[in-house]
This record gives structure tokens, sequence and C-alpha cells, in this order.
């Protein structure tokens, strides 16, 4: 149906850096400077790896080139599940504890700095994040994803990197030095969730081009519910941050008839 | 004994907002589940869906999900802290959820022409049962917040 740029084989190549990043993370998770690091935390960085690995390998790729209804299950896994795991693994907590102290201080430094500030405040990383979204659908964007590889490459590290920044920004508990405040991300996370809502509703209206209408309602279908599940779970996260940082504290804490 | 340390807004308004919060997610939440999934009356798309009512359903939608989730955390902590006025709450779950429903019943069903509440049937006897609903549920909410309008904390009322 549509010619593959890219080759076979060449996708393997994805395992050097995702195999990297692994060990990376393993090695950290490990370390003694870690301090017990929570061993689920290891697994969401692992099964976040896995997860925006498979859409880029064979045999979903290809079956996504196909069949958009698929195409949606692999940005669902790219562009959220995937960020959402990376976002609770903690990989820059990590990465400060038991990197050396140069490293370490050039890292905090590169959190700091201003660009990475503005990069992650919640309403550019929506802005990324949902932008990116709609050019995807409603430009040539996807034509030229199914005749290329490399095209569907770059969007697909688009939506790994957009969504990891988004869902870092709402809910990331990664050392951060001016996190919004949770009114703003809460209003951003809505706002987030609408424009995917309504986006989905008009692919369903109103097929991107190139795709049958019977795919598109379908593909939109996984959109709308796929997606809301995932939302779902960063509202109820959002929403237990703000439960735990509103505790009681101190003697009022410590005579609680609840304890 | 159990005072806070440090002042709180005031515990009326919180279970109301909470209570207001939970029913718009309730009121949602039923017409996803109920009407679109279970009983399957409300169409997902409707072709004379106007790009406004798509707008207005999409941020509905969305803010219901958030207001279920965040209306409950806000419970729980009115709870921690002792404050939860259960009245007052419930009060706040009727309006909310009335005052969805005949937003939904009128504005998004009738004047955007979102979809309709069921298809192939007399419209109108759906309609004036949706509606009534939401004005029932409108008025027994605003009862109770009236009823309860200077209802203190259990705890603080025995100190």
């Amino acid at each position: 149906m549509h010619s593959h740029g890219g080759g076979g084989g060449a996708e393997s190549l994805f395992f050097i850096p995702a195999v990297a990043a692994l060990v990376a993370y393993w090695a950290g998770a490990m370390s003694p400077r870690s301090g017990r690091w929570p061993w689920y935390r290891t697994v969401f960085f692992t099964a976040g790896v896995a997860a925006v690995l498979v859409t880029v390998l064979n045999p979903l790729a290809q079956l996504a080139h196909r069949d958009f209804a698929v195409l949606s299950v692999t940005h669902l896994l790219a562009g959220m599940l995937s960020p959402l795991l990376l976002v609770l693994s903690r990989p820059f907590t990590l990465a400060l504890r038991t990197l050396d102290v140069f490293p370490a201080r050039r890292l905090s430094r590169l959190l700091r700095s201003r660009f990475v500030r503005f990069l992650s405040f919640p309403v550019t990383a929506a802005v990324l994040n949902t932008g990116g979204m709609i050019l995807m659908f409603r430009t040539g964007l996807l034509t030229a994803m199914q005749e290329s590889m490399p095209v569907h490459w770059l969007v697909t590290f688009h939506l790994l990197a957009a969504g990891y920044l988004f869902t870092a920004s709402v809910i990331g508990r990664d050392p951060s030095p001016h996190r919004a405040s949770y009114r703003l991300r809460a209003v951003v996370l809505v706002l987030s969730i609408a424009a995917h809502n309504i986006l989905a509703k008009t692919i369903y209206a109103d097929p991107p081009a190139g795709i049958p209408a019977a795919a598109a309602e379908q593909g939109a279908l996984v959109m709308y519910y796929g997606g809301g599940v995932l939302e779902l779970a960063l509202i109820i996260l959002l929403c237990r941050q703000w439960y735990a940082s509103a505790r009681p504290r101190g003697r009022a804490a410590s005579v609680d008839r609840q304890q | 004994m159990s005072a806070p340390l440090r002042p709180r807004r005031s515990p009326r308004r919180r279970n109301l907002v909470s209570g207001l919060l939970f029913g718009i997610g309730l009121a949602a939440f039923v017409d996803e589940v109920v009407f679109h999934q279970l009983l399957q009356w409300h169409h997902f798309y409707d072709r004379s869906t106007t790009s406004v009512g798509l707008l207005s359903d999409g941020l509905f939608h969305a803010f219901g999900w958030f207001a279920a989730v965040a209306g409950l955390f806000l419970f729980a902590d009115l709870r921690r802290w002792h404050e939860a006025l259960l009245q007052r709450w419930t009060g706040g779950v009727l309006l909310g959820a009335g005052v969805f429903q005949l937003y939904d019943g009128t504005v998004q069903h009738k004047l955007l022409g979102l979809h309709q509440i069921r298809y192939e049937v007399d419209l109108l006897v759906y309609d004036t049962v949706w509606n009534a609903v939401a004005v029932l549920l409108v008025l027994a909410g605003a009862w109770l917040t009236y009823r309860t309008r200077a209802a203190v904390p259990q705890e603080q009322a025995d100190a």
C-alpha cells in the first residue's frame, strides 16, 4: 500500500540508545549512592523504554503504516504511556544522586538553566505537546510519515520528548527549581485533555487526508478512550500530590485520631 | 487537641466546593458510562454537531473527570482535618450534578446539537424527563446548601 524508506533492519539500530539508557539507569539504581532506590522505579523505567521501543520496531511499525487504529495505539504508547512511566521513574533524581560531583553539578546547572525552565513551564510544554499533535493530523505530516520511515521516527521522537516534558511539568517529582502552582498545572492538564478530546472527535467527523472513514473512526475511538485512561491516571497523580502536600503537619498530625 | 496549627479557610466553603466538583464529575461520569456505554443511547458523534458543540463537550468531559477526582481528594482532606459537613457536601453534589445535567440537556443537546438523548424515539418525553430531573437536583441541592449556611464541623461545635 505504501512504499517504505529506511530499508529492512535499520530500525534494529534503535536497540543501541534503548540498551544504553537501560544499562545507565540499572547501574545507577544498583549503585550504593542511589540509597535504596525503590525497585518499582526501575520497573517503570524499563517498561517506559520498552513502550516506546516497540513502536519503532516491527511488526508494530509496519502495522501502524497500514492501519490507522494501530497508528493511534503506537501514539498512545510513545506519546503518553512511555512518558508517564519514564517520569514516574525519576531519572534525574537518580542521576543527580549517583553521578560523580562534576557531571552532577553540570546536570544540575543544566536543569536550572533558563532554557530548560522555559521548556518545562507547563504552558510551553502543553503547547509543544498539543501543537505537535494538531500538526500531525491536520497537515501533510501524516502522509509524509506513512511514506517515509525516517519521518515516522522523527515524529515518534517528538511525541516522546514533548510527552515527557508535558508529563514532567504536570506531575514530575524530579528536582525542578520553579515548579508551577497546583492551580496552573490543573488548568493546563484539563485544557490539554479537552484538546485531545476535541481533536479525536474531529478526526472521527472529518478523517485526515488519505485515511478511510472507517479507519479514522476506529483510530479516533482509540485516541479518545485509550487517551482517557492515561489522562485519568495523570489527574489522580496530580491530586494525590496535592493531597500529600496539604497534609496536617506537626503536633496536629501526631494527635490525629485516624493514626 | 487536634485543632489545626495553621488557620484554614472556611470549612463551609470547602465542603461546598468539594461537593460541587464531585457532583459535576458524577454527572459527567453517569453521562459517559450509563448513556454512552451501557445504554448506548447517546452517540459519540452526531453529524449535526456544531464545532462549538465539540468544543463545549471536549471541555466539559475533560473538566468532569478532573472534577470527580479533585472533589473526592478535597473531601478526603476535609475528613482528615475533621471538617467534613456531610449535609452541606451532599447539597453541593446535588447542585453540581443538577447544573451539569441542565447545561447538558439544554445548551449542549438542544442549542449546540451535540447529540440527542436517544434516537428514533419521541424526544420530547426524554428531554422533559431529563431536564425535570436536572431542575429537581438543582432545587434539592440549593435547599440543602441554604439550610447548612451556618453549619459548623462537629468537633468545633463541641469545643
